[in-house]
């Protein structure tokens, strides 16, 4: 097969070693961080430690991930650098876990999946639940390499494995009223610390909820994902199950999903909540709609390197996905941002 | 509350060793941060990491230079007044540090994305503005000029704390919805003025 995607095997290997090295670094700086007014210093910024993680950060094992069988299919950024793996597992935004990218990594780590349940239901002939077994059993999984493009201007480049989400909606058979589809993540402030306090979790309304059109949500690059690089999904990524929609920003992409409700009326969504004038329900990636505060035209591409090796491409409308274009196309993409 | 009434003197050398080591610490960590981002040593995204570590950087160190006085004034303790200068020097190259991984390492040089970010997002506009404050009273801090300016110095002076609230409102703008800090950082800038009103009134008098 013409795929350019290493041998997982090896690369988890790499990983091994990286992870520990890289994790050193960090405690170095994290050391640093308590001496006197170098700890003012460093007061929140996200490479050390922050002013509220000083009593914390017991370092507590690391989630186990373990190994899927997929089939991997060939997609258009297949013949992308991808990013490594420790920047994706590493560098997230997770606010269940706190605001800063390296939060999630580290206080996720304890996250309880098994058990787990994820209903379908609202709108459908026949609801379905899914245990933690469900998840990895119940359809054939396959790996996509996609591009994931935050609003915050960055992006990377991951290969997921999951199946489509049309898969599990068409075996829940939606009613003819069905028009939406919402998602909700896991709400448990006993195990996210986000969720336990507003000045941890950002000031956002806990749970963590997101939404679809049904057409949206049938496109079959719509993605339940279970894994990424070969294994079973990280907590800081969204274990044991996530969302991927690789034509919108990143935060459509909703994580630890419990809940999936098909609706006649469009639902509410997070950060619509939150600032509506700054985000919308479609949040389609568009490079000739401006953030209100940051410009969208281009993106940082995160792979290998230093600062040196940072790279800033063009964003392209959709994500690049253009096979999805159809779906909107009598709407003011300007006015439904 | 408190009441101190001896005032507080230490040893000159000890001031003088705590000076170096100051000096040491805040070029070394500045150094040692840039050289992890060029061995991307720094996390997912180094940019990033590096615009947080030297935008938060110049606004603790610029609060840090602001409190100077009023401890100083509480205390007594007269010797801590030669630390102000340096400390908001430093605070001025963490700011131009900043800038600089912006414009080099964010925006990569693109010069038309450059200007019409600085003019189009408030944001960008006002975190300019500090830098520029910042490096104006930077320059007004060489001694010669010092003399020469008389008591204007004092009034350009308080513009350091039009620059802290501005760092502020630079940072709560820039927040996608965690607030709380920077307001914090906002309202202790708000109270470090107001000890200090009746320097401020000079600037609008
Ligand atoms: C031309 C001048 C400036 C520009 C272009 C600029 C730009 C930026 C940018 C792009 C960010 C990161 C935004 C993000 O997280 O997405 C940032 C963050 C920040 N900047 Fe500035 N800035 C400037 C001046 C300043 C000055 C003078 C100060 C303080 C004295 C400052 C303090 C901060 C702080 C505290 C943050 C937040 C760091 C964090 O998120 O932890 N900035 N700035």
């Amino acid at each position: 097969m013409l795929f350019k995607f290493r041998n997982s095997n090896s690369l988890t290997e790499n990983q091994v070693t990286d992870e520990a090295v890289y994790k050193q670094r960090r405690d170095i700086l994290k050391k640093l961080g308590y001496f006197g007014a170098g700890s003012l210093l460093a007061a929140s910024t996200k490479a050390t430690a922050g002013p509220f993680d000083w009593f914390s950060d017991g370092d507590k094992a690391k989630f186990a991930t373990s190994a899927l069988n997929f089939s991997k299919i060939q997609t258009d950024a297949s013949s992308d650098v991808l990013t490594p793996m420790d920047k994706a597992t590493s560098y997230n935004n997770f606010y269940e876990f706190g605001t800063g990218k390296d939060d999630p990594i580290n206080n996720a780590q304890s996250l309880n999946v098994e058990p787990w349940s994820l209903s379908i239901e609202g709108l459908v002939e026949k609801p379905i639940t899914l245990s933690y077994d469900d998840l990895f059993s119940s359809f054939d999984l396959e790996e996509r390499i996609y591009r994931l493009r935050c609003v915050e201007a960055w992006s990377m480049v991951i290969p997921w494995v999951g199946f489509s989400l049309a898969n599990i909606i068409k075996k829940a058979q939606p009613l003819s009223s069905a028009k939406y589809v919402s998602f909700q993540t896991l709400y448990d402030p006993k195990q996210m610390p986000g969720q336990r306090s507003r000045f941890t979790g950002g000031g956002v309304d806990y749970p963590y909820v997101e939404g679809l059109r049904l057409d949206e949500a049938m496109q079959p690059l719509t993605m339940l994902s279970v894994g990424m690089y070969g294994k079973t999904l990280p907590p800081q990524n969204g274990a044991p199950i996530r969302l991927v929609v690789p034509w919108k920003y990143g935060f459509k992409s909703i994580k630890s999903i419990v809940k999936i409700v098909l609706t006649d009326k469009q639902p509410p969504t997070t950060w619509q909540n939150l600032a509506p004038d700054e985000y919308g329900f479609y949040a389609n990636v568009n490079p000739r709609v401006d953030h209100p505060r940051w410009s969208q035209g281009r993106e940082r591409r995160i792979t290998d390197g230093g600062l040196l090796a940072q790279n800033r491409i063009d964003t392209l409308p959709f994500n690049g996905y253009d096979e999805v274009a159809p779906l909107y196309k009598s709407m003011d993409l300007r006015k439904f941002y | 509350m408190l009441k101190i009434n001896k005032p507080i003197r230490v040893n000159p050398t000890f001031m003088q060793v705590i000076r170096l080591l100051g000096h040491g610490f805040l070029v070394m960590w500045l150094a040692m941060v840039f050289y992890q981002g060029f061995t991307d040593q720094l996390g997912g995204d180094p940019v990033q990491s590096l615009l947080d570590f030297t935008g938060i950087g110049a606004l603790n160190l610029l609060v840090i230079s602001l409190i100077v006085s009023p401890l100083a004034m509480h205390l007594k303790f007269a010797q801590l007044l030669p630390f102000r200068r340096p400390i908001g020097l430093y605070s001025a190259l963490y700011a131009l540090s900043h800038f600089y991984v912006f414009i080099a390492f964010e925006l990569q040089f693109e010069l038309k994305l450059i200007v019409s970010e600085i003019i189009e997002r408030p944001y960008i506009t006002v975190g300019f503005v500090t830098l520029l404050i910042l490096i104006a009273l930077s320059i007004t801090s060489i001694n010669a000029i010092k003399k020469w300016m008389g008591a204007k110095w004092f009034t350009l002076h308080s513009l350091a704390y039009v620059a802290v609230i501005l760092a502020g409102l630079h940072y709560l703008w820039l927040v996608k919805s965690a607030w709380y800090e920077p307001a914090i950082y906002i309202l202790f800038s708000a109270f470090l003025s107001i000890l200090r009103r009746t320097k401020i009134k000079k600037i609008f008098k």
